[in-house]
């Protein structure tokens, strides 16, 4: 199939292209940006004036739910959801049930999402078998089945001997880590950000230093050991500065914040509505500013949905008792340009954030996260100036997503995967 | 894109039809649910202790988490309103099956009953059942986790109110675990909104809540300065588990520091109230003699327990049925 795009505002954050003009594509890949290669003739046109077409969203934390709970979510729902979302390319967490902690849970991710066709997955292995943080897995037969980064989540390690160790053994083979750093002990029991809105709703809290004490640990065994390292979800003001003095201090650490992060706060949770309930949690006002102004810097480099689909009986309970999770892959883009719309990125910059910058933050294969001559035709297309009412058409198995009902500014209106065009807005 | 709350407890009109929290009720709104009070003590003392109010409806107490004394107010509070009860122990019953929260109260519901009164370990379970599982009947809330025990707190403010007749020049000390304590959250938005111009907390650090200077109070570390000069001391209840968590060293230790006894109860205003929610821990926050001397309303506080949940049933069942009616008119 011969496609030519007409007419998109074309932007590669990763080459810092933006220009109005035609995209012409053959056989998955892109084949010319402009003017069409000699004797092109597509069969097929989408006309994009008004559009803005972009390198399709790397999204780096997409829970499938599959395999194990089907009934929250499965590969085909949640990557058709991720497409609605303009994502072609996103990383799924490890836990599975089983733990993909060996290279069959790795093969039948892969073969189900390729079955399913609808955007590239990229598994993160579990560090430890069984996510226990005993024992290590075979980190390199994990990589060979296809896992690009290793990660031991928010369930911890049994110790920190074991932690240094597999951080040693990573940079051995040059394997990338993700960090969530959060102390269980300090977080032990807790469900909100500690502070005066757990405080007046009785919420037992979770105080910001279980994050920091746990990412000063992270970096000093970083420095250490020399692994290239990401830090998944960081929530603190404290832990933007912390990452921020190590990054100058030339420690090539990467971070990314969920989307939803940025637009909430603790103070949201007043009136209890599980569907806020999250974990890391909700952190205070001037935490969502700090992390906003990380995302602006660049000392955060990518924003990720960090989606969790749910049954509705994992809410339907009260706050303390639920599940903790937003589903939110569909909705990455506009949660992502709500900082274009407060005027703290410019639209190329904020893009980046969705593409090329998580694509360079976990060190993805060249051609992922941008719009490359002869690399596969991940493309994106949305409507800047169409608002949308999130939730209608809603994908995701999970609905459990506090955004359902309200405006969006820009509305995802294709979405190409290897040419192949995987959601087209109706 | 933001989420705005919105207001659960109040009708069309401004009347109660949920008891949740105190937490947005206005002076005007409690100092009536005081006075209705009042008018119901006055039911209690009579030799036929029943008023119909509440005649054909049903009252279902859904206690996930045992508390017989709470419990039983609540069961003499409906009778003498005239109402069915129906009294559930979820803890010993459905849940143990699987059945959960929003299940068993669908059910009830199913029943025909007309207001649960719920206590729940979990902070935010009245809400939740409000919002979300029945918002057509009334719900009281007789406790949830952490977070709110209005009712406790407005017999609290009802036995203030007897003994002192208003709350504008009143200095008011709660002392203990203010922390885990769901009474001490409500008690100091329910005497700041009724005019307490002096609330003040004591405790170690490791038993207030972060953030607590939003409450409007003085926090004191040193029972012995805070209690200078006070009208009324609300004691709280110090649970065992406090201990073996590492907020306290030892139960002596804290009866040392925060233990109301006659000496540390001379600092306090000669003729100082003294209050606790109950159930006592005597020699553990509270030494016997002052528990039961002659300034202790301890047990004037459950007679009035009984006059505030009939107050806040019956306002809360009106507004309902006010609600239902607006609600029919307007379809």
């Amino acid at each position: 199939m011969r496609l030519t795009i007409e007419g998109a505002r074309v932007i590669d954050p990763a080459s810092q292209f933006d220009e109005i003009t035609d995209l012409h594509i053959a056989a998955g890949h892109i084949q010319a940006i402009g003017a069409a290669p000699e004797g092109f003739n597509a069969s097929q046109r989408i006309d994009a004036r008004g559009l803005i077409a972009c390198p399709g969203l790397v999204d780096l934390n997409v829970a499938l739910r599959e395999p194990g709970h089907s009934r929250k979510g499965n590969i085909a729902s949640e990557t058709r959801a991720a497409a609605a979302g303009g994502v072609t390319t996103l990383c799924c967490p490890p836990d599975t049930r089983p733990v993909l902690d060996t290279p069959a849970v790795a093969e039948l991710i892969l073969d189900r999402s390729q079955a399913a066709g609808n955007a590239r997955v990229l598994p993160i292995g579990a560090l430890t078998k069984g996510l226990e943080g005993e024992q290590l897995s075979e980190l390199v037969a994990l990589r060979d089945a296809g896992c690009v980064a290793f990660t031991q989540g928010l369930t911890p390690m049994a110790g920190n001997r074991i932690l240094r160790r597999s951080l040693e053994y990573a940079a051995t083979f040059d394997l990338t880590i993700i960090l969530t750093p959060q102390d269980a002990d300090l977080a032990e029991g807790g469900m909100a950000h500690e502070g005066p809105t757990a405080s007046r709703l009785g919420l037992v809290g979770i105080p910001e230093s279980a994050e920091t004490v746990a990412l000063a640990r992270d970096l000093l065994l970083i420095e250490q050991t020399g692994v290239r390292a990401h830090f998944s979800g960081l929530t603190s003001a404290r832990a933007m500065d912390m990452l921020a003095t190590a990054q100058a201090r030339g420690l090539p650490v990467t971070a990314d914040v969920a989307a939803y992060q940025l637009l909430l706060c603790d103070e949201d949770l007043v009136g209890f509505s599980s569907q806020l309930h999250v974990m890391p949690p909700l952190r205070s006002a001037a935490d969502r500013r700090a992390l906003r102004e990380a995302v602006q810097s660049g000392v955060v480099q990518a924003i990720a949905s960090h989606h969790r689909p749910h049954e509705a009986e994992a809410k339907r309970v009260p706050f303390a008792a639920s599940e903790p999770g937003i589903s939110s892959v569909e909705i990455l883009l506009p949660l992502a340009l709500t900082l274009v719309a407060d005027g703290l990125l410019e639209l190329p910059a904020a893009l980046s954030r969705v593409t090329s910058g998580p694509a360079s933050a976990l060190g993805l294969p060249v051609g992922i996260g941008q719009l490359q001559l002869g690399g596969a035709a991940d493309i994106t297309l949305f409507d800047p100036a169409q608002a949308c009412e999130i939730g209608r058409n809603w994908l995701s198995r999970g609905s459990n997503c506090p955004f359902i009902g309200q405006g969006a500014p820009a509305a995802v209106t294709h979405t190409l995967h290897g040419g192949k065009l995987v959601y087209q807005l109706t | 894109m933001s989420l705005t709350p919105h207001h659960l407890q109040l009708n069309q009109q401004g009347q109660l039809r949920h008891f949740l929290t105190i937490e947005g009720l206005s002076r005007e709104l409690l100092t009536e649910l005081l006075d209705t009070a009042d008018s119901f003590l006055e039911v209690g003392e009579r030799a036929v202790k029943k008023v119909p109010l509440l005649r054909g409806k049903t009252v279902c107490n859904v206690f996930f988490e045992n508390s017989t004394r709470t419990r039983t107010t609540f069961e003499l509070a409906a009778k003498r309103l005239s109402a069915d009860v129906l009294n559930l122990n979820i803890s010993t019953s459905s849940t143990s099956k699987g059945e959960t929260l929003y299940d068993t109260l669908q059910n009830l519901e199913a029943m025909a009953a007309d207001m649960f009164v719920v206590r729940h370990g979990d902070s935010g379970a009245a809400h939740f059942i409000a919002e979300r599982v029945c918002p057509d009947v009334a719900v009281i809330n007789a406790g949830d986790g952490n977070h709110a025990h209005p009712t406790q707190a407005m017999l609290d403010m009802l036995t203030i109110r007897r003994h002192r007749g208003d709350f504008e020049n009143l200095s008011v000390a709660i002392v203990g675990d203010i922390l885990h304590s769901r009474v001490a959250r409500s008690n100091m938005l329910a005497l700041k909104t009724l005019g307490c111009p002096d609330i003040r907390v004591i405790a170690p650090r490791t038993l207030l809540p972060e953030g607590i200077d939003q409450y409007g109070v003085r926090v004191f570390n040193d029972l012995r300065v805070g209690l200078r000069d006070v009208d009324v001391v609300i004691m709280l209840r110090l649970q065992k588990e406090r201990m073996q968590s590492g907020l306290l060293p030892s139960e002596s230790e804290f009866y040392r520091l925060y233990g109301l006894t006659r000496e540390t109860l001379a600092l306090a205003k000669p003729d100082a109230l003294v209050m606790h929610p109950g159930p006592i821990n005597r020699g553990v926050e509270i030494e016997s003699d002052v528990a039961d001397g002659p300034q202790s309303v301890i047990l004037k506080q459950v007679t009035y327990g009984i006059a505030v949940r009939m107050a806040v049933m019956s306002m809360a069942m009106t507004g309902q049925t006010t609600q239902r009616q607006l609600t029919q008119e307007a379809n």
